[in-house]
């Protein structure tokens, strides 16, 4: 229990700590904050995986063939789009189940990525680290915030993006409608279906940047299992956090947290079973929705697709 | 294909009440129209795939023709086809089982490897004279699978956590577990391992499933299992009043609890039975001897995921099923022979999902023209 308790302390005072859940937790607050704006509609979409798996491997392409690290954000971006784009048609206009084309849609891009990623084989560009001057001179937490690379900084405008374009604006509000009550939002001439697909290309190129800020921001290649539940784990954030975008960013930085973990005990000569640091993240994820799943009050039609006339 | 569906939407927009003939005509030219729209659909799809590989820089006829190579026509390849069909077909099974209820488990990829380990174990760790030994193997990889998936749904019914996502999370720690049960030698981990990699112990002779022979092809027993799944489930779910049950509850939540199905018993059960079945799958991809002799912790090889979008292509129906588990083993062997062609065998995973991806549009197509029409479900 001594050790334990020496463990966190050790964790919780260590800067390098403070960096690298700040560094895994980007990626999920990008990939969960387009979750979030998907849900908030109505779309649990387990294809954000997909998304930032093809977004990493076209950002991947992108800055290996243009050695650009504009080019490779952009392809990642639409990376990300590409499959938001299958996805949001097929269960927003075909009205297909949205799991079954989610799920098909991840499994199709393990496949292409490792595919192609074999008979290409990019290298990356990675992108450079820029120190905001005054303020990554805080202690503890000013490197972590603002001493890395400049990607990462994407955040600090996205959030607060889309927290203005959700609340804040016609759109959001018709998104809102639509995911609570989509007969209502149709009789008042709304195109349901339309907002729906659209809140899920927004989903696709957060996820496709964070595709992007994986492997040109913070590993510098593509990993066919880099992204290994990093998706289903912003799903989880977003109900963790209640439907609510400051829970979904908090919950996101929770689990940074315990992805940052993994690395961080061993590095600080904790020795801990590395197969149950492995499952924490995952483990996490789901003690956490044990508890909190029950409480955030959810888009009433979440799930549910729309068809004019059916209830 | 355009041309038929100019005849199906003619056929179609009579009201097919009028009169015998005109709505034989009518079912008719529906029956083209589908038939055109997945005829085409697969075209679409299997092109792109073609695309895809003559785009970076490999030959799509010699890839078809490596793939019947190694599933179909080379000496003793499509019993190994059939043999990898098996678990597909057993997934698929419990997947349809769930998807019919509307629970949607897509954690076989889990189940199934920790369903395979704890056959290991057994197999392995415990001693007892022939057939006995192989069944009590195969019953602990149900209870395991089954377990693993219950964990699931005790937690979306007690506490609402979205199956979905809770499945999914539940391979990476099951992946993790074995991993860990590949340490010790008291779990999986062969008691004189020479390799570096952590393997586990070799199953003995009397835990491997028994074989049958044909025509120099090389089939295990597990076919007869599956089949025998397949028709049980096909049957229950058509023509008991379980099976309705289980159908109400996927269809209507609200109808079936008023009609008196209790959705956490016939959820939770639809949840358990599909992972009993994916464990059930794992014991029998390991006692079939594909994978090799061993337990290791990548023998689950993606047989669970595979095995679920079987469930999908198939389109819940348990019949068609058998057909599609054949056509994706057949991707799954044929892409062993890729290697001499310079493509990656990866693409046979590509294939495989494209086709999922293309066969869910023209059912999609049809609801929407029929919505359209007010002569759908809606009306």
């Amino acid at each position: 229990m001594i050790a334990f308790g020496g463990a966190i302390g050790d964790v919780l005072t260590s800067s390098t700590m403070y960096g690298s859940t700040v560094r895994f937790a980007a990626l999920l607050v990008f990939a969960a904050t387009g979750e979030w704006i998907a849900e908030k509609a109505g779309t649990m979409n387990i294809s954000v995986e997909g998304m930032i798996l093809t977004g990493s491997f076209t950002a991947a392409l992108g800055s290996y063939l243009s050695h650009n690290v504009w080019i490779g954000l952009l392809l990642g971006l639409l990376g990300g789009l590409l499959v938001s784009i299958v996805q949001a048609n097929m269960s927003h206009r075909l009205s297909s189940n949205q799991f079954v084309v989610g799920l098909t849609l991840n499994v199709l891009a393990v496949g292409l990525t490792a595919y192609l990623n074999a008979q290409i084989n990019p290298t990356v560009e990675r992108a450079g680290i820029i120190r905001v001057p005054v303020l990554s001179r805080i202690p503890l937490i000013g490197g972590a915030l603002f001493g890395q690379t400049w990607l990462l900084y994407l955040i600090y405008p996205l959030v607060p993006a889309a927290w203005w374009l959700v609340y804040r604006t016609r759109w959001g509000l018709e998104i809102r409608s639509v995911g609570e009550n989509p007969q209502a939002a149709d009789v008042s001439g709304i195109d349901v279906n339309k907002r729906r697909r659209q809140s899920v290309y927004l989903c696709g190129v957060c996820a496709g940047i964070a595709g992007a800020y994986l492997t040109i921001g913070q590993v510098g290649s593509f990993g066919a299992d880099g992204v290994s539940g990093r998706g289903i784990i912003a799903l989880a954030a977003v109900i963790l956090g209640g439907w609510t975008l400051k829970g979904t960013v908090g919950a996101a930085i929770v689990f940074g947290f315990f992805d940052a973990l993994r690395f961080a005990l061993p590095a600080l000569g904790h020795t801990v079973n590395p197969q149950l640091l492995a499952t924490l993240p995952y483990a996490m994820a789901i003690a956490t929705m044990l508890i909190f799943a029950h409480r955030g009050r959810r888009p009433n039609a979440l799930t549910r697709p729309f068809v004019r006339g059916l209830t | 294909m355009s041309a038929v569906s100019v005849d199906a939407a003619a056929g179609a927009r009579k009201p097919s009440a009028v009169g015998n003939a005109s709505g034989r005509n009518a079912r008719m030219a529906r029956t083209g129209w589908m038939v055109g729209a997945y005829a085409g659909c697969i075209a679409v799809s299997l092109s792109l795939c073609a695309l895809l590989v003559s785009t970076t820089g490999g030959s799509a006829a010699k890839v078809f023709s490596a793939l019947l190579d190694g599933s179909l026509r080379s000496p003793g390849a499509w019993g190994l086809t059939i043999t990898t069909a098996t678990p597909l077909l057993v997934v698929a099974m419990g997947t349809i089982v769930a998807a019919k209820a509307g629970i949607t488990n897509i954690g076989q990829e889990g189940q199934l490897l920790l369903g395979a380990a704890a056959t290991a174990y057994v197999a392995t760790r415990v001693d007892l004279p022939g057939p006995l030994l192989l069944t009590l193997s195969l019953l602990a990889a149900c209870v395991v699978g089954g377990l693993w998936a219950a964990l699931a749904a005790v937690m979306r019914f007690t506490r609402q956590v979205p199956e979905v996502i809770s499945t999914l999370l539940l391979v990476y720690i099951a992946s993790q577990i074995t991993t860990f049960g590949l340490t010790k030698k008291w779990l999986l981990l062969a008691r004189v391992n020479k390799t570096r990699t952590n393997n586990g112990e070799p199953l003995p002779a009397s835990g491997h499933l028994p074989v049958i022979h044909v025509f120099g092809n090389t089939i295990t027993w597990g076919v007869v299992i599956a089949l025998a799944i397949t028709a049980i489930v096909g049957f229950t779910l058509s023509r008991t009043t379980i099976g309705f049950r289980l159908r109400m509850l996927g269809l209507n939540a609200r109808t079936a609890r008023r009609a008196g199905v209790s959705v956490v018993a016939f959820g939770g059960a639809a949840l358990v039975i599909s992972g009993i079945t994916a464990g059930l799958a794992g014991g029998l991809w390991l006692t079939g001897g594909i994978a090799g002799d061993r337990f290791t912790g990548a023998i689950s090889s993606n047989i669970g995921w595979q095995g679920l979008l079987v469930a999908l292509l198939a389109r819940e129906r348990a019949r068609l099923a058998i057909v599609m588990a054949f056509v994706f083993a057949a991707l799954r062997t044929g892409s062993g022979f890729l290697a001499a062609t310079g493509v990656d065998r990866r693409i046979a995973d590509v294939v495989q999902a494209m086709l999922v991806l293309s066969l869910l549009v023209p059912p999609a197509l049809e609801a929407l023209r029929d919505h359209r029409r007010g002569t759908g479900v809606a009306a």
